[in-house]
C-alpha cells in the first residue's frame, strides 16, 4: 500500500479544515486590539472583562446547570431505550418505538423547538403545568433529543457485548434487575460516560430549542452569544467561545483517556485471570 | 443466545422498561407534532397564546373550524415556495460536498492502524461536541470582507480587492459542510471499518484493478453508511437556522430562517406551524428512509 494515498491526504486536509478556524478563533481571542480583524498584540483583557459581565456569567451558570440535569436524565432514558431495542426483540409497537428513538437525531431543530413550545403552551392551558417556561422546559427539550444520541451510542455497545455473562448470572439465579445493575451496567459504563458527556456538550451548545422553549429571564449561554454575534464579531465573544472550546476539548480528552485506561485494565485483568486459571489446571493435571 | 433467555431477562420489569422511554418520547416528541398540525389550522390572534381555538362548543354543538388560509398563503406567496426550494437545493449540494470530502476521510481512517483509528475518530468527533454556534461564528471572522481569508489572498496577490464572501450563499455552503462533515464521516467510518478486506484481495488476485475494485466492492458494500451519513446531513440541513442567519445574506432563502422570523418577529404562530407541517411532509420520506436504515444498523443486521 502506498504511504501517502489520496484518501490519507484528504483526511489531513479535512482535519485541517475542521480545526483551523477554531485555532484562529482562539488566537484572536488574545488580540489586544478592539478591531477583531487587526492584530494589536497579545492581551488577556477580554477574558478579564468576562468576569465583570454578570449577565453573561448568569447565563453560563444556567447553561451548566441545565446541561448537568440533561446529562443525567438523557443517560437514564437513552440507556433504557437502547436496552429495549437490543434485548427485547419483539413487542407491540416496536417499529414505532425504534422510529421515536432515532427520529430526534435528524429532526430539524426548528420543528422540534416549535412543536415542544406549542405542547407546553397547550399543557399550561389544559392542566396548568408548566406554569412558566424556563430551566425545566429547556431540560425536557434537551433530554428528549440527547437521549436519542445516548441510545445510539449505548445500543452499539450493548450489541457487541458478550451475552453469555448475563445468561450465566441469570442461570445462577440472579434477578433481571440485579443482572442489569451488577453485570450489564458495569460492562457498558464507558459508553454511558461517553453518552453523558455527549449530552452535556449538546445541551451546552443548543441555541434553537432553548430559544423556543425558554421563558423570560432564563437565557442560556448560546442565546447570549447569539444575540451578541448577530451584531457582528466581537472580541468578548471570541474569549467566551475560546473558553467553551477549551473546556469541551479538555473534557473530551480526559474522558477518552480514562475510558481507554479502564478498558486496558479490564482486558489485562481478564487475561491475568485466564492465565492463572490455566496454571491451576496444569497443576491439577500434573 | 436463545430466545428463551431473552424472555427470562425481563419477565416483570418488561412493561416498565419499555413504558418509561416510550411514554417520554410519545409525550415530548410525537404528541407535539399533532399540536403543531392543529395550530396550523388556527388563525393568528392578538391574545395569549396568539392563535384562535379550532374547536368550539356552542349550543350543544361541537364545531370544528379548519382555517386553510395559512396553507393557501404558503402556496400563493413566492417567498415561501422559493424558501423551500432554496433549502432543498442548499441541503442537497451540501450533502454531496460532505460525501465527496467525507468518504475519502472515512476510508483513510478505516485503513489506518487500530491505534491511530481511535485518535482520528476522537479528532473527528470532538467538534461535534463543541458548540455549532461557535464554530459558525469562527467563520464570520475568517470570511468577512476585511477578514483573514481576504487579507491572506490579497497578500498573495491573487486578488486586488476583497471578495464579498460573508453574507452570500457560498458562506452558507462552507458553514453547512464545515458543521456537518463529522456526521458524514462517522457513520461512513463505522461501516467501512467492518468490511472484509479479503474480498478486495480476492478481486486483486483475479486481476481487478484497485480503482475498479473500489467502485465494484467497497462502494456498494458501504451503501448503508452512505445513506446514514447523507441523511444525517441532509435532513437537519434543510431546517438549518443558525448558519443561514449568521453567514447568509439577503439572497439566502432558507425555510428554517423564514419559520424563525414568522414565529419570533411576526409572532404568527399558525403560519409558523403550517411551515413546519409542510417541511415535515417534505422530509417524511428521507426520515423514514433514515429510520429504516438505522433500525437495521441498531439490530446489527447489516
Amino acid at each position: 500500500m502506498k504511504r501517502f494515498s489520496f484518501s490519507t491526504l484528504m483526511l489531513w486536509v479535512g482535519l485541517l479544515f475542521i480545526y483551523l478556524p477554531m485555532v484562529i478563533l482562539v488566537i484572536y481571542s488574545f488580540n489586544g486590539s478592539k478591531l477583531v480583524t487587526v492584530w494589536g498584540g497579545w492581551s488577556v483583557k477580554w477574558y478579564a472583562g468576562l468576569l465583570d459581565n454578570s449577565q453573561l456569567m448568569g447565563a453560563v451558570m444556567r447553561s451548566i446547570e441545565i446541561a448537568l440535569y440533561t446529562a443525567v436524565a438523557a443517560v437514564a432514558l437513552g440507556t433504557l431505550a437502547a436496552f429495549v431495542l437490543t434485548r427485547i426483540p419483539r413487542f407491540k409497537g416496536r417499529t414505532l418505538f425504534g422510529g421515536l428513538v432515532t427520529a430526534p437525531l435528524v429532526m430539524p431543530e426548528v420543528i422540534t423547538g416549535l412543536s415542544l413550545l406549542l405542547l407546553f403552551v397547550a399543557m399550561a392551558q389544559i392542566i396548568g403545568w408548566p406554569a412558566e417556561r424556563g430551566v425545566l422546559t429547556i431540560w425536557i427539550a434537551h433530554t428528549t433529543f440527547c437521549s436519542a444520541y445516548v441510545a445510539v451510542v449505548v445500543s452499539s455497545r450493548l450489541r457487541e457485548l458478550d451475552m453469555s455473562i448475563e445468561e450465566a448470572a441469570m442461570d445462577l439465579g440472579a434477578k433481571p434487575w440485579k443482572v442489569f445493575f451488577l453485570i450489564t451496567i458495569p460492562m457498558i459504563a464507558p459508553s454511558l460516560a461517553a453518552g453523558g458527556m455527549m449530552s452535556f456538550a449538546l445541551s451546552l451548545d443548543d441555541l434553537v430549542l432553548a430559544s423556543f422553549v425558554s421563558g423570560p429571564g432564563s437565557t442560556t449561554l448560546p442565546m447570549e452569544v447569539f444575540s451578541a454575534v448577530r451584531m457582528g464579531v466581537k472580541p468578548e465573544i471570541n474569549a467566551v467561545a475560546s473558553l467553551v472550546l477549551l473546556s469541551v476539548s479538555l473534557f473530551t480528552f480526559f474522558a477518552w483517556y480514562f475510558s481507554r485506561r479502564a478498558e486496558e485494565r479490564r482486558k489485562r485483568a481478564i487475561q491475568q485471570a485466564m492465565a492463572e486459571e490455566a496454571v491451576s489446571w496444569q497443576q491439577k493435571a500434573a | 443466545m436463545s430466545k428463551r433467555t431473552l424472555k427470562r431477562l425481563l419477565p416483570r420489569g418488561r412493561h416498565f422498561v419499555i413504558g418509561v422511554p416510550f411514554f417520554w418520547l410519545f409525550l415530548f416528541f410525537m404528541l407535539p407534532f399533532f399540536i403543531v398540525l392543529k395550530i396550523s389550522f388556527a388563525e393568528a390572534d392578538v391574545a395569549i397564546p396568539p392563535y384562535t381555538e379550532i374547536w368550539s362548543w356552542v349550543d350543544n354543538q361541537i364545531s370544528l373550524v379548519l382555517n386553510l388560509g395559512n396553507y393557501l398563503l404558503l402556496t400563493e406567496d413566492d417567498l415561501y415556495v422559493s424558501a423551500y426550494l432554496g433549502s432543498l437545493k442548499m441541503a442537497a449540494i451540501s450533502t454531496l460536498l460532505c460525501l465527496l470530502i467525507g468518504y475519502p476521510m472515512a476510508y483513510a481512517i478505516a485503513r489506518a492502524d487500530k491505534e491511530m483509528q481511535t485518535v482520528y475518530v476522537l479528532l473527528i468527533m470532538m467538534p461535534t461536541w463543541t458548540a455549532i454556534l461557535i464554530r459558525v461564528y469562527a467563520w464570520m471572522g475568517i470570511l468577512s470582507t476585511n477578514g483573514l481569508l481576504n487579507g491572506f489572498l490579497m497578500q498573495l496577490g491573487l486578488i486586488s480587492e476583497p471578495l464579498q464572501i460573508l453574507n452570500t450563499n457560498v458562506a452558507v455552503y462552507i458553514g453547512i459542510v464545515y458543521s456537518y462533515l463529522p456526521f458524514m464521516v462517522l457513520p461512513l467510518f463505522a461501516n467501512l471499518v467492518k468490511h472484509d478486506l479479503t474480498l478486495l484481495e480476492a478481486a486483486a488476485d483475479l486481476g481487478c484493478r484497485n480503482i475498479s475494485a473500489f467502485w465494484k466492492i467497497t462502494v456498494p458494500l458501504s451503501k448503508n453508511g452512505i445513506v446514514a451519513g447523507s441523511m444525517l446531513v441532509f435532513i437537519p440541513a434543510v431546517g438549518e437556522f443558525v448558519i443561514p442567519e449568521l453567514l447568509g445574506g439577503p439572497e439566502t432563502l432558507m425555510i428554517g430562517k423564514v419559520l424563525w422570523q414568522e414565529f419570533f418577529n411576526n409572532r404568527d404562530w399558525p403560519v409558523a406551524s403550517a411551515l413546519a407541517v409542510i417541511m415535515l411532509a417534505i422530509l417524511m420520506v428521507p426520515i423514514i428512509w433514515f429510520n429504516r436504515n438505522q433500525a437495521k444498523e441498531l439490530e446489527g443486521k447489516v
